[in-house]
């Protein structure tokens, strides 16, 4: 166990800091192009989530001191919009298209039994770094139909990582040890996509000149299309409002 | 157009686009449009006309037939995520999955029919046409000696703990970890975490290998992982790993439990274990009984979670006891589990008037006697009587924590007697413990079945999980077997020996001593001449 104790922490930690700065320094520039941005608003009664019991876990419920955590399948900000809301070209670039996948990963962390980010896109062909700061164990499952599933076991501070080959909106990730822990993945050949924030703001940079259908992607309140044409550097905004059921 | 061409055609079309690599079997030797004749007769009845699953007597099983249109296969020998090779999905038809309905239909099909019928399942899934998916079995090492002694088993236990295999699985091992009563498959079927103490039972087969393999490789589609990224990146040797294997292959008997007819009934000195963790019971054989879903009545039941009771007894001339030990990864009623009985209830096909509902229903098991030693092969009906021969029956629940006695006339009746065995219980780590005592001889004789020694007594078994919905007829149940209480040895059968034993001797000692007198007297006479 020794292995999987100190050594392999202090390994891994390495190798994660390493991963998280190349990842940080690695972004892309933003590109020249057109802006689609936007918020997502929120109207209607917001759901309350239920409290997740961690006690199982006292590693993980330690790291949440100020509340208990709740599930977040419905997350609405303080201003009133709705957070982890996909936002993403469905169409409308022309078939020529091509992006080679950025060569820096995505992250997703496991961090207090929770996924972080807990919606959030990839390209295909592009790294998932699926990392595990819990130490404990927790199995990261890919239910994809277009992408091959797969369900990949990480009992200790680690990272593994997976590609996707095929566009897909939206890959659910989940973890069976933790049955709450759900994550959303939308793969997508090109880098052309968003996720409403903190404060339901969006945006989808670098756009080449054109008429675009934009979808925004919700877990529970499913999908909205909205039509923005671009030409040049210029700024569109297109805005969302899903609404409490 | 001629075989012989459509031979050469297949042929060049097998060689233009397909790679022909060892784990996939030349298509040549595969035909889909027999594999569909195959498939329509044999398979589709479970796994439906599409492939999805979903034929008519899917809805009767837990867990479900596979579904071919996502291509994902529990047992492969290939990473999570990867397809199955060809020899895989044969493994699966040969042997079958056992602890599930699928049967091995090597002796059922011919090689030709196998191999059509897996070109034809291939067809139901676009990955497997899919050029750019890699097949390729992992590499397995071999595994290590020494899996049977104590220290690889203790090592393999270690790692049991340090990489959380008891989160689903239970510190035992019986799948009663926490986040067992949360688990689903990818349909969002409810799914059990393995009882890894009935290996025959293991899908992708009980050996050590196949434990390993599946160490490796995972079960795609359900909620066991892959371990494979942990030797990888050598946070764990590969022998470590096979360490665990040997663990979890030591948590069952060596072979899978045959099943015997008589339980036999040692005679024992003064007191009989009363309590169901005695020592005295780990010197008493044991007897597996395999239990099925009660599907004669109505309702059915389709899916119990007890596959099966190991029955000991005992007795002392004056009292019999009785113990059942089953595994069941719930102390019933446990409201933790109420989530996930819904989903089974859901899940499996149910055939009552109204649907059935969950509750918190307790554990029960059942031990049913005629009321009387038939004298000759008559027995009463084996699921509980009838209404003119009922039988006799032992009750035991786990809420409240009692046995009684009673009468059963068919499933639907059951008339309680005054007088009850005497029960005691425990439930330790999925595991229930039940012992009966009672006297051989009671006054009730019309009732109460009177136990005599060296007789064939008929004896079957019924069991309910509570937690599974498991009340009234949806039960487990066995046929009819033996309990022989074994006759007290005669005292002439130690003393005859002793005694003839003493006479030869004597006698040898009187034929001895004649002759030596015999021969002294002719040496004094030859001394006097």
């Amino acid at each position: 166990m020794r292995k999987l104790g100190s050594v392999g922490v202090v390994a891994v930690a390495g190798s994660l800091l390493t991963l998280a700065i190349g990842a940080w320094t690695r972004q892309p520039p933003a590109l020249a192009g057109a802006t689609i941005t936007g918020k997502v608003k929120f109207t209607g009664t917001k759901p309350v989530m239920p409290k997740i019991d961690m006690s199982e876990e006292p590693k993980c419920k330690a790291k949440y001191t100020a509340a208990p955590p709740t599930e977040e399948t419905v997350v609405v900000n303080p201003n009133g919009t709705l957070a982890n809301v996909f936002v993403y070209v469905k169409s409308g670039l022309p078939a020529s298209y091509k992006a080679p996948a950025p060569s820096g990963p995505v992250t997703l962390d496991q961090d207090g039994c929770r996924y972080h980010p807990h919606a959030f896109g990839i390209m295909v062909g592009q790294n998932l770094a699926i990392k595990n700061s819990d130490g404990i164990l927790h199995n990261i499952k890919a239910k994809g139909t277009k992408n091959r599933p797969f369900n990949i076991s990480q009992p200790t501070t680690m990272t593994s990582t997976r590609t996707f080959s095929a566009p897909e909106v939206m890959v659910p990730l989940e973890c069976n040890v933790h049955g709450w822990m759900h994550a959303w993945l939308g793969v997508l050949p090109h880098p052309f996509y968003g996720v409403s924030g903190a404060d339901g703001s969006f945006s989808i940079t670098g756009l080449p000149p054109g008429t675009y259908t934009v979808e925004a992607w919700h877990e529970k309140y499913g999908t909205q299309t909205a039509t923005v044409t671009v030409s040049g550097s210029e700024t569109k905004t297109a805005d969302f409002s899903f609404a409490g059921k | 157009m001629t075989s012989r061409v459509m031979l050469c055609l297949t042929l060049f079309g097998a060689a233009g686009i397909t790679p022909l690599t060892a784990h996939r079997l030349p298509l040549t030797a595969q035909d889909t449009v027999k594999g569909k004749a195959v498939y329509v007769k044999w398979c589709a009845g479970c796994h439906g006309d599409t492939g999805a699953g979903d034929g008519a007597a899917a809805t009767a099983m837990l867990p479900r037939p596979r579904n071919f249109t996502g291509a994902v296969y529990k047992i492969r020998t290939t990473a999570s995520g990867q397809l199955p090779t060809d020899a895989d999905l044969m493994r699966a038809i040969d042997e079958g999955l056992p602890g599930s309905a699928m049967p091995a239909w090597k002796t059922r099909l011919s090689p030709a029919e196998r191999r059509d019928v897996i070109a034809y399942i291939k067809t139901f899934s676009s990955f497997f046409a899919d050029t750019s998916q890699h097949v390729v079995p992992l590499r397995f090492g071999k595994e290590p000696g020494g899996g049977v002694g104590a220290q690889a088993v203790k090592t393999g236990r270690l790692f049991y703990d340090s990489i959380g295999c008891r989160k689903c699985h239970g510190d035992q091992g019986r799948g009663d970890g926490p986040s067992a009563p949360t688990l689903k498959d990818d349909a969002g079927f409810p799914i059990f975490a393995a009882d890894l103490h009935q290996s025959w039972r293991f899908r992708g087969g009980g050996g050590t290998e196949d434990i390993y393999r599946r160490l490796r490789t995972g079960l795609d589609g359900t909620p066991m992982p892959s371990f494979s990224d942990l030797i990888d990146q050598k946070f764990l040797t590969d022998e470590e790993l096979w360490r665990l294997a040997q663990y979890v292959r030591s948590l069952s008997p060596a072979r899978e439990p045959e099943v015997r007819d008589v339980i036999h009934a040692p005679q024992l000195g003064a007191t009989l274990p009363a309590s169901p963790n005695d020592t005295t019971w780990a010197r008493v054989d044991r007897y597996w009984f395999p239990l099925v879903g009660q599907v004669i009545r109505k309702p059915r039941w389709f899916a119990p979670t007890v596959s099966g009771v190991w029955v000991q007894a005992v007795h002392n001339g004056r009292e019999l006891a009785l113990r059942l030990c089953w595994d069941d990864r719930t102390q019933s009623p446990d409201t933790a589990w109420l989530a996930f009985e819904r989903r089974v209830l859901e899940t499996v096909a149910s055939d009552d008037s109204t649907p059935p509902v969950a509750g918190l229903w307790p554990d029960q098991v059942a031990v049913q006697f005629p009321r009387h030693i038939p004298d000759g092969m008559e027995r009463p009906y084996f699921l509980m009587g009838t209404g003119t021969d009922p039988v006799y029956q032992w009750r035991w629940s786990s809420e409240p924590r009692k046995a009684v006695a009673g009468l059963a006339r068919g499933l639907e009746q059951f008339d309680t007697l005054s007088a009850a065995p005497e029960s005691r219980a425990v439930w330790d780590h999925g595991e229930w413990r039940v012992v009966f005592t009672r006297s051989l001889a009671t006054p009730d004789t019309a009732n109460e079945l009177q136990f005599v020694a060296g007789r064939a007594i008929p004896v079957a078994f019924f069991a309910w999980d509570g937690s599974n919905g498991e009340h009234g007829s949806r039960l487990a149940a066995s046929t009819w077997y033996f309990l022989a209480l074994d006759q007290p040895t005669p005292p002439r059968v130690f003393i005859s020996p002793v005694v003839a034993m003493a006479l030869t001797l004597g006698l040898g000692f009187m034929v001895v001593w004649r002759a030596q007198r015999r021969a002294a007297g002719s040496r004094g006479t030859g001394a006097g001449t």
